[in-house]
Parts: structure tokens; C-alpha cells; sequence
């Protein structure tokens, strides 16, 4: 048996060449370069040339309203926004909202994942539900939360003080928004966390469980281990999404009382106050957080990127 | 139909290695032929340079005397069964079997009754309808075979078609596509590397390793007479035992005793170039029951004594391993063979597996006394695998280096 | 063991319906309010006492959200299928062809996905404001193509990854060409996938706020959620919380529709394009 199944992933082994026509090798490069052209071509021209575009901006005293003071001032609107207070507040603020955003999506996913994945009953019902939040546009959303926490016309306004304004409050206001965010992305967290749980051979845990493991420890012991891959990549993809957020904030405190993420006050400082030198410092800011989040998950935690090993699929 | 050639063919691929050595190989009209071998021995990319599904680097391709090397899979008319079955999932298995009739733009009135005709030989007609996802392993691969043989080509290819089958259905299928090639008589090429496939199906067969031929012939020349100890190990099973053996005076000092030389292994050791050290081949069934040999037998065999590992009752007979204490054979050849069987996962194998009449009553942990087929029995040179008891004239096939 | 099975199911039940009820509760509000009349519009009410259309009759006669829909629909539609086309000759490179720099292309797409698209804002604002392409369809396409590539390479790798490329061998010794190989064998097997990816990326281009705000100043370009925000009811003085919530309903309804008929697409969609590879 074990030699007939060895003998299977050899011949899988063989194909690798078979699919190479030595002939066709040139041929067959250059119809790879042709295909990906355009896409390449449009997301570097869309992103790569503005980013670099940005940088220079940022160097720039650059504010719309007065565009006869246009000038080169190297690094000093990164002084300014560096020891700016609201940038910081709206740092901090970014920060928390996707800390425990993250953390609590990452629990709830989980739970989530499980039960999509193993329930016996109604799984079409609750795979179909759970992509409404997903698929559903965020602003609509965000505005279905607003309404329900807007006193005099939302179900849940006097939820928590009968004669307070949830949304008119720093704390609250936050709490609201958190809420919010979670709501509209666990669904995704989940779905990406249960195709790690497809991964967990049922047999291991059959051999868990007769080795006495509990439901705990079949799930810490077991699972975990074996989902840890599908866990970084979905906490790597949704951490970079909160930190982006803007959507929710927009609509539900318009950043008002200090709850401002980054990506706000940059677009506040570019499309209000028509300022692009420090619009443009702000947007360079951000992508250099973004790139330092995503360098620590890869080198620190390991998280294989997905399509990393692009090429399993042929071998 | 055609017969098939095959003229120093040649497999490089870009990376420089080679897959296949200047193959020679004339298959002739209505020939069943099986290519076998291990992983990696080039079985498969012949038959895909046979097919026109990978180039042919150098050497030369005829199909029915023409050459097709520059022929795209189109246009050499012949059909192919892969081991994946390859079966359209979305089309029925009708529309799969009509498939390379309708893209030879028949007629439909001849397509339908072509159809009709593949799936009634082959007991699929009530299935035509059905998706090949609602279909059982023999039924997929049965379509498979329909639809290479509704276009009557004039060969088949067929890579490890019966693979995929469990143990069973893949006895089952075997007999079916013996006695369909038989009806059919069309010129089929048929790679595996499971040895028995190999041995029941083929008109000859083909032993390959690392890209050459190691051997060619039809089967039973293949078991009694192999070229070398890759052909030996690998043909047969149980396999052939393999004993490291030095030549003295007039013995033959193996671990299980002293073997006396007769005339004909005398006569094998006399060549001037004959080895000292030798590797000693005997299968399973040319040992028997000291007990139930008869007296004139009783000569041209040689004895021994010794504590039985394992009993295995097949019913029709026993099979009886003992472990052999001492050195082992080596050779590159059985470590390629090792390698092949799933050597580096298994314990080392010094077992001697013998093949006794069913009356025997040796039991485990018993001494035995064993007898031995001394006529039986082949001499390798362990330097380059070489079957020295070859008898010269016999006409054993080629063996390249 | 009947006795377990029944309370196990009971047990699933349950979660099910938690999960159920936290899903639809936002969506189920919005449409109760969107129903509500004006003056029963502040009572707070989870369901409304009255029930009126007048909401969704006021928007269809407003230009500002009919014009916004034709756009949302309009650079949505044109972006996925740009985005689709391009992709699809991307992941069938990717997953089919060997060539050098596809690791490159691989890297590229995915710095992508993680981008903030805050930082493309200022840039993009002023290049097409020199471009001349400042509130048009096309300055709103072009980031939304470049955002739903990553998406649609991986998604469409994923899946093409999973044809049985045999197929093709077999149809060319069954005697088809390349271009029949292709249309008659490989087209269907890969289209449910092409399928699937164009609804992922549409879902994504109908979802942008950022860009739309950013990117317009205008209803000529102006997408729903951003006229959504922009919405002040009939008159100054009408509290726009009925229209805005009948014009939200409306850009719902093809996400529901979608999620409702093709859940099971969706979720091997997401599942394979983001984690497998």
C-alpha cells in the first residue's frame, strides 16, 4: 500500500517536466510576460508612480489655497505633523480601534469558523447570513448603526443612559465604532480562519479524542497548531484593514470629540483643508506604518504570504 | 492501425538532464507492449513523445512507417487513456465518448451509432447520460477506454490506466482490457510500474530504469532469464533472494552453506573475466521441503538447515521466511530497487523468502530443512549487475549500460 | 445515542440562530426604518407602526440619487470586468506558465491588497486633477481596477489551480486544437470561477467609499455611498433619515441577491483565494 502511494506522488513528480516542452520554453515565457503585462502595468502605474509622487509632495509647502506659496521645505511637514497632537490622538486612536478590533474579530471569528465549518443543522443558512455583513457596503451599515444609537430614533440609543448621545461622546462614540467594525469583518476573519479548520484532517482529531484529549485540548493541541498559517495570514489581511479604516468613522462621528483615525484626518488636512504637502506627508506616514506592521507579522511571526509557494499547484 | 517505431528517440530537457537515452524499440502491428519500470524511469515520457504531448529532442518517431515526430497529437491518430482518467466534467458520458468524433466533424447519424456500439462492448449504455462525477472508479474508467476506441486510431496509449482502481476492480479491468485489445487487435503501448500489470497484460514488455532499456522481451523470458539483477528484483513477487556469494575452490561460499558448482554455473565462472565476488539470485518457488523431495531430485540441489522466522499459508502453498545472518548483497542495482519498493521507510531486508508446497509442515520458530534448486539458481557480477548464467545464444533481449 | 443527536441539534440550533439574528439585525433596521413614515420615524421602534413607500418613491425622483446609482452601477460594472479580464490572463500565467518575474507580480499584488489606500488619495487627487480626469467615471475606475487585481489574481489562481489541466492533453489527443482545447474544455471548467471572482470584485468596487469621496466633486461621478452622505432630503428643513435609509436599501438589495444565490461560490471564492497558494 505505502509503496503504491509513493509510487502516485512520483508520478505527480514527473509531471513537473512533462509540462515543459524544451522548444516551447521561450514561447512559453514570453506568453507569461504578455498575459501579466496589463494587470502589472496598471496596478504599478496606479500605486507605485503615485506613492513616489507623494513622497514628493510631502516635501513640499504645497496647500491649494494658496498655490503661489508652493515650495520646497524638505522634511519640515514631517516636523510639523510629527509633533502635531492630532496626529497623534488620531494615531492612538487608530491604534486601539485595531487592536481590539483585531483581537476580538480573532475570537468571535474563531467561534464563527467552527460553527460554519461543523454545524450539523442549517449551514447554508448561517454561511449565507454571515456574508451579509461581508458583502453589505460599509457606509449602509455604518449608517444602520448610527440610526440605532442616534437618541429619538434608534432601538438602542437608551441602551445604556436614558438621556445620553452615545455618538456625541469620546468614549461611546468609539465603542460604537469598534462595534461596528467588528460586526462588518468578522464574517471575513471567519471564513479565512475556516479554511485553516478544512485543513485539520478530521482523522487527527478521531486520534486526539482516543488519546484522550479534551474539546479544549483537541482545539489548542491540534487545531491551532495546524491553523496557525491560515491565523497570521488573516490577522496580517485584517490588521492592515482596520488600520485603514475611515468608512465607519466617517459616518458614525465624523470624527468629531478626537475619534479620528489616521486615514481621516490625512483626507480632512487634503479634500477640508485642501493642504497637499501635509495631506501627502500624512499619506507617506501611513504607508510607512503599514509597511512596518506587515514587515514585523512576516519576519517576526513568520506569516507565509499567501502565494508565496505560488507554485505547489503545478508541481 | 500501424506498428510503431522508435529510432534512437531521445528526451533533454532544458535543465540538461535526460529522461530518456536513445530508445530502440520497433512495436509491431496489433502488439500489445508495456513499458515498466520505477518512478522517474522514463516509461511515461516515451509514451508522451509517442502521443506528440512533449518533444522528442533528438532520434526519430515513425508511426505506420511515417515520420511523426514534428506531428502535433492531432494529426498522428491515436488515442490515449491517462491515469486521471481525464474525463470532461462537464459533459455526459456520452458527449465524452462523442467528443473526438465531433471534432473530426462525423456525421451525427455515425457518431451516435459509433457510441453505441463503444458503450454496448463495454456495458456503459445505460450510463450515456450520466456526469462522470456520478460514476464509480471502473465506470470512469471505462469511459475512458470508450473514448479512445470510438475513433478506431491506429494505436492506443494508455498510462497507468488501472492505477486509480482499488486492488480488486484492477484484476477485474485487467482481464477487460486483455481481451479487449485481443478483439480489437490495434497496436497498444501500455506504461505501468506495476510489475504483475506488466506480466499479465503485455505480448512483451519493457523494463526501463533511468531512461534506458534495461530488457526486452515477452514475459516469461524476462522471469527466467533476466539480464541483470534490476530485471531480476524487479520482475516477480514475491522477489527474487539475493545472497552475496565468493567464489572457492569448488564451492560457492554463501551464507546459507557451501553451494557445490555444477557444470553449467562451472561453466559460467570460467569466462576470464568472471568475479570472485559474486551476488546469488533464486526465487521463491525453487526452494522446497527437504521432506518432500524425492530421491532423484535430491542431486541437483543443494540443503540447509535453519530456524524459521514466519509461516504465511496462502492455501495453495506456504510461503516461509527465514533471516539470513551475515553480510547482504550490494549492488547499485538492488539499492535502486530498494529505493523503489520503499527501501529507506522499511527495516533492513535480510529476510530469504521461500515459496513450499502447501503439505509442507515446517512452523515458526522450528528449525527447517530447506532444499534448494541449484539449476535454478543465477549469478550476478555485482560491479555491473550482469546476469553471468545467462546461456550464450539465448535470446534474452538488450540490455544497454 | 437519538437523545444526543437531538440535543446536539438543539445546541447547533441555537448558535446558528445567534449568529443568524447578529447578522441580519443592522440589515433588518435599515429596511424598518426605510418603511417608516416621517412621523414615525423618531419613535425608536424596531418595526414600523406604519409602513409607506413614499421613502423610495422620493429618492427614484430625485436626480441626485438616480444619477448616483447609474454611476455606482456604471464604474462598478466597467471596473470588474477590466479587472477580470486582466486578471484572468494574470492567474492563468501564474498558474499555468513558467516564466521569471511571476514571483515578482505575485509580491507586487499583494503589497497591493495591503495598501493603505489613504496614502493614494493626495497623489491621485492632484494627478488627475492635472489629467483632467478629476470626477469622471475613468478617475474612479482606474484605482478600483488597481485595488481589485490582487483580489482577482488570487482568487482566480486559486481556482484555476484546481482544473484538471490533463484535460487539455486529453482533448488534444482526442484531436482538438489548442483553441479547441481552450473554448470546448477549458472555458466551462474555468468560467464558474471567472464567475465567482467578477462577484467578489464587483462586491469590492460597490463597497468603496473612500476613493468616490475623494475622487468626485460632482453627481456626474458621484457613487451612492458617497451621495448617500451627501443627501439633505427634499428640503433643507426634512430629516433625510428615511431617504437615505430607502437608498441604502437599494444598493443592498444586489449584495443580498448575490449572497443569496451564489453562498456557496462566495465562500470557496474567499476561502481558496486567500489562504491556499
Amino acid at each position: 500500500m505505502s509503496v503504491l502511494s509513493r509510487e502516485k506522488a512520483a508520478s505527480g513528480a514527473e509531471a513537473a517536466p512533462r509540462a515543459g516542452l524544451s522548444e516551447g520554453k521561450k514561447q512559453e515565457r514570453r506568453l507569461g510576460w504578455l498575459l501579466c503585462a496589463p494587470a502589472a502595468f496598471v496596478m504599478v502605474a496606479v500605486t507605485a508612480y503615485p506613492i513616489l509622487y507623494s513622497i514628493w509632495l510631502s516635501l513640499q509647502r504645497y496647500d491649494l489655497k494658496f498655490p503661489e506659496n508652493r515650495e520646497f521645505i524638505g522634511l519640515a511637514n514631517y516636523v510639523t505633523v510629527l509633533s502635531n497632537d492630532y496626529w497623534w490622538t488620531a494615531f492612538g486612536v487608530t491604534m486601539l480601534i485595531t487592536v481590539i478590533s483585531v483581537s476580538v474579530e480573532l475570537v468571535l471569528g474563531m467561534g464563527l469558523a467552527l460553527i460554519m465549518h461543523r454545524t450539523i443543522i442549517g449551514r447554508g443558512l448561517v454561511r449565507t447570513s454571515a456574508l451579509i455583513p461581508y458583502g453589505i457596503v460599509t457606509v449602509v451599515a455604518a449608517f444602520s448603526w448610527r440610526y440605532a444609537w442616534t437618541p429619538g430614533t434608534g432601538y438602542l440609543a437608551n441602551l445604556f443612559s436614558p438621556e445620553g448621545a452615545p455618538l456625541t461622546e469620546r468614549a461611546s462614540a468609539l465603542a460604537i465604532i469598534i462595534f461596528a467594525e467588528i460586526w462588518k469583518t468578522t464574517p471575513f476573519m471567519a471564513l479565512l480562519l475556516m479554511a485553516g479548520l478544512a485543513l485539520v484532517p478530521d482523522d487527527l482529531l478521531k486520534a486526539a479524542s482516543m488519546d484522550g484529549a479534551s474539546w479544549w485540548q483537541r482545539f489548542t493541541k491540534v487545531m491551532l497548531p495546524v491553523m496557525k498559517p491560515a491565523i497570521l495570514v488573516a490577522l496580517l489581511f485584517r490588521t492592515l484593514d482596520a488600520f485603514r479604516i475611515f468608512d465607519n468613522i466617517y459616518v458614525l462621528s465624523a470624527g468629531a470629540n478626537e475619534t479620528s483615525s489616521v486615514s481621516m484626518i490625512a483626507y480632512n488636512n487634503l479634500m477640508k483643508g485642501l493642504n497637499l504637502g501635509i495631506g501627502s506627508t500624512m499619506s507617506v506616514l501611513i504607508f510607512l506604518t503599514v509597511a512596518i506592521i506587515a514587515f514585523i507579522f512576516v519576519k517576526l511571526f513568520g506569516t507565509a504570504a499567501p502565494g508565496s509557494s505560488d507554485d505547489e499547484g503545478r508541481r | 492501425m500501424a506498428d510503431i517505431v522508435l529510432d534512437k528517440v531521445t528526451k533533454k530537457y532544458p535543465d540538461g538532464t535526460t529522461a530518456v537515452h536513445e530508445i530502440d524499440l520497433e512495436i509491431a502491428d496489433g502488439e500489445f507492449i508495456i513499458l515498466v519500470g520505477p518512478s522517474g524511469c522514463g516509461k511515461s515520457t516515451t509514451l508522451n513523445m509517442i502521443a506528440g504531448l512533449e518533444d522528442i529532442s533528438s532520434g526519430e518517431l515513425r508511426i505506420a512507417g511515417e515520420r511523426v515526430n514534428d506531428k502535433a497529437p492531432k494529426d498522428r491518430d491515436i488515442a490515449m487513456v491517462f491515469q486521471s482518467y481525464a474525463l470532461y466534467p462537464n459533459m455526459t458520458v456520452g458527449e465524452n465518448m462523442a467528443f473526438p468524433l465531433k471534432l473530426a466533424k462525423l456525421p451525427k447519424a455515425e457518431i451516435d451509432k459509433k457510441v453505441a456500439e463503444a458503450a454496448r462492448v463495454l456495458e456503459l449504455t445505460e450510463y450515456l447520460g450520466r456526469k462522470p462525477a456520478n460514476l464509480s472508479g471502473g465506470q470512469r474508467q471505462r469511459v475512458a477506454m470508450g473514448r479512445a476506441i470510438v475513433r478506431s486510431p491506429k494505436a492506443f496509449l494508455m498510462d497507468e490506466p488501472l492505477s486509480n482502481l482499488d486492488a480488486k476492480l484492477r484484476v477485474q479491468m485487467r482481464t477487460q482490457v486483455s481481451r479487449l485489445q485481443k478483439q480489437l487487435n490495434t497496436t497498444t503501448v501500455y506504461v505501468t510500474h506495476d510489475q504483475t500489470e506488466a506480466m499479465t497484460l503485455g505480448d512483451r514488455v519493457v523494463v526501463m530504469r533511468g531512461g534506458y532499456i534495461q530488457q526486452v522481451g515477452d514475459p516469461q523470458t524476462l522471469y527466467d532469464n533476466p539480464v541483470n539483477l534490476f530485471v531480476a528484483g524487479f520482475i516477480g513477487s514475491p522477489s527474487m533472494n539475493f545472497l552475496p556469494a565468493t567464489v572457492e575452490e569448488s564451492v560457492l561460499r554463501t551464507p546459507l552453506g557451501d553451494l557445490p558448482l555444477n557444470d553449467r554455473l562451472r561453466r559460467s565462472l570460467s569466462g576470464a573475466d568472471a568475479p570472485r565476488q559474486l551476488i546469488v539470485g533464486i526465487r521463491p518457488e525453487h526452494f522446497e521441503d527437504a521432506a518432500l523431495i524425492e530421491e532423484h531430485q535430491r542431486a541437483k540441489g543443494f540443503e540447509f538447515t535453519m530456524p524459521v522466522d514466519l509461516v504465511e499459508s496462502m492455501g495453495s502453498d506456504k510461503y516461509v521466511y527465514f533471516t539470513v545472518e551475515g553480510e547482504r548483497a550490494v549492488s547499485a542495482d538492488l539499492e535502486d530497487l530498494t529505493a523503489d519498493a520503499g527501501g529507506a521507510d522499511l527495516p533492513p531486508q535480510d529476510n530469504l523468502v521461500t515459496r513450499l508446497s502447501a503439505e509442507s509442515r515446517v512452523r515458526d520458530g522450528v528449525d527447517a530443512r530447506v532444499w534448494m534448486n541449484l539449476d535454478k539458481i543465477h549469478l550476478f557480477d555485482p560491479g555491473n549487475g550482469h546476469n553471468i548464467t545467462l546461456n550464450e545464444g539465448q535470446d534474452a533481449g538488450v540490455a544497454t549500460p | 445515542m437519538a437523545a444526543e443527536t437531538t440535543s446536539a441539534k438543539v445546541k447547533w440550533g441555537l448558535l446558528d440562530a445567534i449568529v443568524v439574528v447578529f447578522a441580519l439585525i443592522p440589515v433588518l433596521w435599515i429596511v424598518s426604518l426605510s418603511f417608516k413614515t416621517p412621523g414615525t420615524l423618531t419613535d425608536g421602534n424596531f418595526i414600523p407602526r406604519e409602513w409607506t413607500w413614499d421613502n423610495y418613491k422620493l429618492i427614484f425622483q430625485t436626480d441626485q440619487f438616480v444619477r448616483a446609482l447609474m454611476n455606482s452601477i456604471g464604474i462598478a460594472l466597467i471596473s470588474t470586468v477590466i479587472a477580470v479580464v486582466l486578471g484572468t490572463m494574470a492567474a492563468y500565467a501564474i498558474s499555468r506558465l513558467d516564466f521569471p518575474g511571476k514571483k515578482a507580480l505575485v509580491g507586487v499584488s499583494l503589497l497591493i491588497a495591503m495598501f493603505p489606500q489613504v496614502s493614494l488619495v493626495s497623489p491621485l487627487f492632484n494627478i488627475e486633477r492635472n489629467l483632467g480626469i478629476f470626477d469622471t467615471w475613468l478617475g474612479l475606475i482606474l484605482p478600483y481596477i488597481t485595488f481589485a487585481l490582487p483580489l482577482a489574481i488570487y482568487t482566480l489562481s486559486a481556482f484555476f489551480k484546481q482544473i484538471p489541466w490533463d484535460l487539455e492533453k486529453a482533448a488534444k489527443m482526442d484531436g482538438a486544437t489548442q483553441g479547441e482545447a481552450f473554448r470546448k474544455v477549458i472555458a466551462p471548467l474555468a468560467a464558474p470561477g471567472v464567475f465567482t471572482t467578477a462577484i467578489l470584485v464587483f462586491i469590492f468596487c460597490w463597497n468603496d467609499f473612500l476613493f468616490a469621496i475623494s475622487l468626485t466633486s460632482t453627481e456626474q461621478s458621484r457613487t451612492v455611498p458617497v451621495a448617500l452622505s451627501f443627501f439633505t432630503g427634499a428640503s433643507q428643513f426634512e430629516d433625510p433619515t428615511g431617504a437615505i435609509s430607502a437608498a441604502a436599501v437599494t444598493i443592498t438589495i444586489p449584495i443580498i441577491l448575490f449572497v443569496l444565490f451564489f453562498q456557496r461560490r462566495i465562500v470557496a471564492g474567499l476561502t481558496s483565494g486567500a489562504v491556499k497558494g
